[in-house]
């Protein structure tokens, strides 16, 4: 660890700060704690860093660093999201160093992974500072030589003046840079006029990551730290009762083995605060092996929770919330989402007159889908850094939204905000998981209590039984029809535990005149969350399949039959709420149609599905060609068609796709957390079932439509139509209709 | 607690520790060389792969009591004196592999030793040596086709 460099490094740049004077940022982050490899150790090594604005900085010697804002967790917004300052910047990018900003969201603007935001929210700020930074440094340039800013150009980080034949790299430049006002007002690139954005980049942190350097949490060492790790309920619906740790104290390298509690009583759970067990015991000593053989000595009493009140920070205030006592099971949740499914329940969404259509209908398609509990399982298990000191709180946390942490680790582990200072690692993926950030308090306690700093470590059976999960839903869709094949009312009803699926104003919304939308949940105590595309990822599953069997039933091509559709919504749309736009969908769908060579046979007498859905504002379709191989599904190829506006950087975004059309395939045929007596019965990777190399598709075809929409992204929207548009090429292979996930559980019962 | 000579990326290292401490908490929690990962701890995801003489293997289910004299190579010690880099590392960097990156060094280890032993594998046969290696973000294609770009680089 290079911590003495950092101070030093650290030091000088607040003397060039406080050198360079007013209008400077102060703030200022050095994530070289995480970075002790050799090969970049340089960019820690360097003093006299200018920062020009909190995204750039400058050396005189003509080094240019630009920060990523938003914490990283394999999107390759470590890539992307510079490259959008550099593209105004215009500084040298095969030269420019990348480095992940801390948490200091006033500097950064935003700091948000999740929703698939990022490209869309760092589209103009990112932009901005890039070419603020760059008229700075042109006037610096233009100052200098006595000429006009209009008179210069600029290239690769240096500024010309053709006319005189002078120029000026950016190192030079930037000390005088730095000293000016800021512009005002900048004006942003046009597309037409990109070189940058646009074009394949390659991830900016490559290298260290096939080195294996130490850039994740989980590797993270400081001087005197201590692993932690938690012992929490068996199950859902326990709570700690006592516990002896004599032995457990007794073995070699343990420090402390001590109960605490999370959060305070009473304390208001905000959106991102869901954590599974207030009360948990801490085993911390010397080293990971130590503590998890001390963990086994533990001798701990359990018992079951009473229907228990929880304060949540709801809109319009805090509001009581009831988690439910009882041991809870997959086989019950079923049997209730079943009984839930015939009894009327919240009207969402009603146009026209539903019923009349019903009753009057030559022929109802009825059809319920249901998907269990899903686990994130992100690669690398959870963890967190903390060190509490009486001066400050110091963390390094994987964490996809750090803002959002801040007012739990004020109110649990009295701290005052500005004695936050949170480093934050690149995660080892997230899907969600990494929203919930419990663990950082629960870190927080443990250092607070040892009085050293800690490195809190999750097994995988942790995150597996202490988890926070993707809920199970049920989704039925009924559609009337009458003797000329045209369907005259929709009627889609979906809940789950503890919360429904349900998008009430997405496609088919909008389409018929009379549609009916419904939606319940049951309370239940297994904790969950946001997992990539929520509800999206389940009701585009339902929606999907329904649509497919629907173009069947009433003799239509699925793909010409979901275009048909959308042109109806497009020119008389039902309603005024429909959340998505006609055009686009329709323009995937025939990009697809085109890209997939739709109606020709598929590949090596596989069988063909199609698929689309929109969600966080882009649009997704999918062609998936199976073949069945001794009764098991082998996917061929997947042809992928994205509207995501502007394709910020085409390399990445197609790794995301083929990412998204593997994890697709995977959790609808393997997934699933299946729950008995409250606990989990998949406590390891050895029994929940991620797919593997051997069952991805063999060939992933990824097209973008081409347009110059400000971007939005691709973590979530390519996700959700994988699920189906696999179902209905199962059932072109297999003559099976397939309704429950995961499907290979579904195609096991049946005769294929 | 017991002392153990190693060799490690061909150093002689020596730590004092649990007999039945897993290798992959040595290298991680003693030896400081955290490029190889936890993913799971029961030999299911591969991220912990390292080369026991030679051999992919996963650290977490070896003991280091186990080890005696045999030779234990991880990510750190792949590449040869004087390169800047492994072929199978470049070829992971011109596909532009990684998501996350979490289980890369993992599959890399995995990679490694399968052209050790078979310098021009099928598809097949990649897919099977390299199955036990979970990538949760997905990147399979991308890694097979690394794969066969490291064989073809380095059978030119
Ligand atoms: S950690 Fe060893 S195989 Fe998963
Ligand atoms: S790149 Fe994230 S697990 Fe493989």
């Amino acid at each position: 660890m290079k911590n003495a460099k950092n101070n030093q490094s650290r030091r000088s740049f607040l003397k060039v700060t406080s050198l360079t004077g007013g209008g400077m940022m102060v703030g200022f982050s050095w994530f070289a704690n995480l970075i002790p490899n050799e090969a970049i150790a340089h960019t820690q090594d360097k003093e006299n860093w200018v920062e020009l604005n909190g995204f750039i900085k400058i050396t005189p010697d003509n080094q240019v660093k630009i920060f990523n804002p938003n914490p990283e967790f394999g999107t390759n917004v470590m890539t992307s999201l510079p490259m959008m300052v550099n593209e105004e910047l215009e500084a040298d990018w095969s030269k420019v160093i990348v480095e992940m900003g801390d948490y200091d969201t006033p500097r950064f603007k935003s700091q948000f992974t999740g929703g698939s935001r990022a490209m869309a929210m760092a589209w103009r700020p990112l932009r901005t500072a890039g070419a603020t930074a760059r008229l700075m440094l042109m006037q610096a340039a233009a100052n200098e030589w006595g000429v006009s800013v209009s008179e210069l150009t600029v290239s690769k980080g240096v500024v010309m003046h053709k006319a005189s034949n002078r120029s000026a790299n950016y190192g030079s430049l930037a000390t005088a840079a730095a000293k000016l006002p800021k512009p005002e007002k900048v004006n942003l690139k046009k597309p037409s006029e990109f070189t940058l954005l646009g074009t394949a980049q390659k991830n900016k942190v490559g290298k260290e990551i096939v080195d294996g350097q130490s850039l994740f949490t989980i590797d993270y060492k400081m001087e005197g730290m201590l692993i932690a790790m938690v012992i929490h309920p068996p199950a859902f619906g326990m709570e700690l009762k006592s516990f002896d740790a004599t032995e457990a104290l007794k073995m070699p390298g343990i420090k402390a083995v001590f109960d605490f509690q999370v959060y305070k009583d009473g304390y208001a759970k905000a959106g991102f605060d869901t954590r599974a067990f207030n009360k948990l015991i801490a085993v911390v000593g010397n080293s990971t092996w130590e503590v998890m053989n001390a963990r086994k000595k533990v001798v701990a009493q359990w018992e079951p929770i009473q229907d228990t009140k929880e304060m949540v920070m709801a809109r319009g205030g805090k509001r009581e919330e009831i988690i439910p006592a009882g041991l809870e099971s997959t086989e019950s949740h079923l049997r209730q989402m079943h009984e839930m499914q015939k009894k009327p329940t919240r009207v969402a969404r009603k146009d026209g007159d539903p019923e009349t259509a019903f009753k009057s209908a030559k022929k109802v398609l009825e059809r319920t889908y249901t998907a269990p509990f899903l686990a994130h399982n992100p690669m690398e298990p959870i963890s967190c850094v903390a060190h509490i000191t009486d001066a400050k709180a110091f963390f390094v946390a994987p964490i996809q939204i750090p803002e959002m942490i801040k007012q739990n680790i004020v109110a649990n582990l009295d701290i005052k905000p500005e004695q936050i200072e949170m480093k934050l690692a690149r995660m080892g993926g997230g899907f969600g998981r990494r929203a919930y950030g419990h663990y950082i308090v629960e870190a927080g306690h443990i250092s607070k209590k040892v009085k050293a700093p800690v490195k809190l470590i999750y097994t995988r059976e942790d995150d597996l039984t202490n988890g926070i999960y993707r809920p199970t839903y049920i989704m039925t869709y009924k559609a009337a029809i009458d003797e000329n094949n045209n369907i005259t009312a929709l009627h889609v009803i979906g809940g789950g535990f503890p919360e429904s699926p349900l998008h009430e104003n997405r496609f088919p919304a909008g389409v018929f005149a009379n549609y009916l939308a419904e939606s319940w949940e049951l309370p239940s105590n297994i904790t969950i969350g946001a997992y990539r595309a929520p509800r999206s990822n389940f009701n585009a599953s339902a929606e999907q399949s329904f649509l497919d069997e629907l173009a069947e039933t009433v003799g239509k091509d699925p793909l010409e039959f979901r275009i048909e559709l959308l042109k109806k919504a497009k020119s008389n749309p039902v309603g005024k709420n429909n959340d998505y736009d006609a055009d686009r969908y329709i323009g995937v769908l025939e990009l697809l149609k085109e890209k997939s060579n739709w109606g020709a046979a598929a590949s090596k007498n596989a069988k063909r599905g199609v698929a689309a859905y929109f969600c966080h504002a882009s649009y997704a379709a999918h062609v998936v060609d199976v073949t069945m191989k001794n009764g098991q599904p082998v996917v061929e190829k997947v042809v992928s068609a994205l509207d995501c506006g502007f394709v910020v950087n085409p390399e990445g975004a197609k790794n995301m796709v083929e990412g998204s059309v593997v994890d697709g395939i995977g959790n609808a045929l393997y997934g699933e957390l299946i729950f008995d007596k409250g606990t989990s019965q998949q406590k390891n990777l050895n029994q929940y079932r991620i797919i593997r190399h051997r069952e991805a598709p063999k060939k992933i075809d990824v097209h973008f439509v081409q347009n110059n929409i400000d971007p939005t992204g691709l973590g979530e929207p390519p996700f959700p139509p994988v699920f189906a548009a696999l179902a209905n090429a199962l059932y072109k292979a297999t003559g099976k209709r397939l309704y429950n996930q995961p499907y290979l559980k579904e195609l096991g019962k049946i005769k294929v | 607690m017991a002392k153990f000579q190693l060799k490690v990326n061909g150093k002689p290292m020596q730590v004092d520790v649990d007999p039945s401490t897993p290798v992959l908490w040595v290298l991680r929690d003693h030896l400081q060389l955290v490029g190889t990962k936890y993913g799971c701890g029961v030999g299911a995801c591969g991220a912990c792969t390292i080369h026991l003489n030679g051999r992919a293997l996963r650290s977490c289910q070896l003991p280091i009591s186990a080890v005696g004299t045999q030779a234990i190579t991880t990510i750190e010690g792949i590449v040869s004196a004087g390169k800047e880099m492994h072929p199978v590392q470049k070829a992971w960097l011109e596909l532009d592999v990684a998501q996350c990156g979490y289980c890369q060094t993992g599959q890399i280890m995995s990679a490694v030793a399968l052209l050790k032993s078979n310098p021009n594998p099928t598809e097949t046969e990649i897919e099977s040596a390299m199955t036990g290696n979970i990538c949760r973000c997905g990147t399979y294609l991308r890694i097979k086709a690394a794969i066969q770009q490291a064989a073809k680089s380095s059978n030119k």
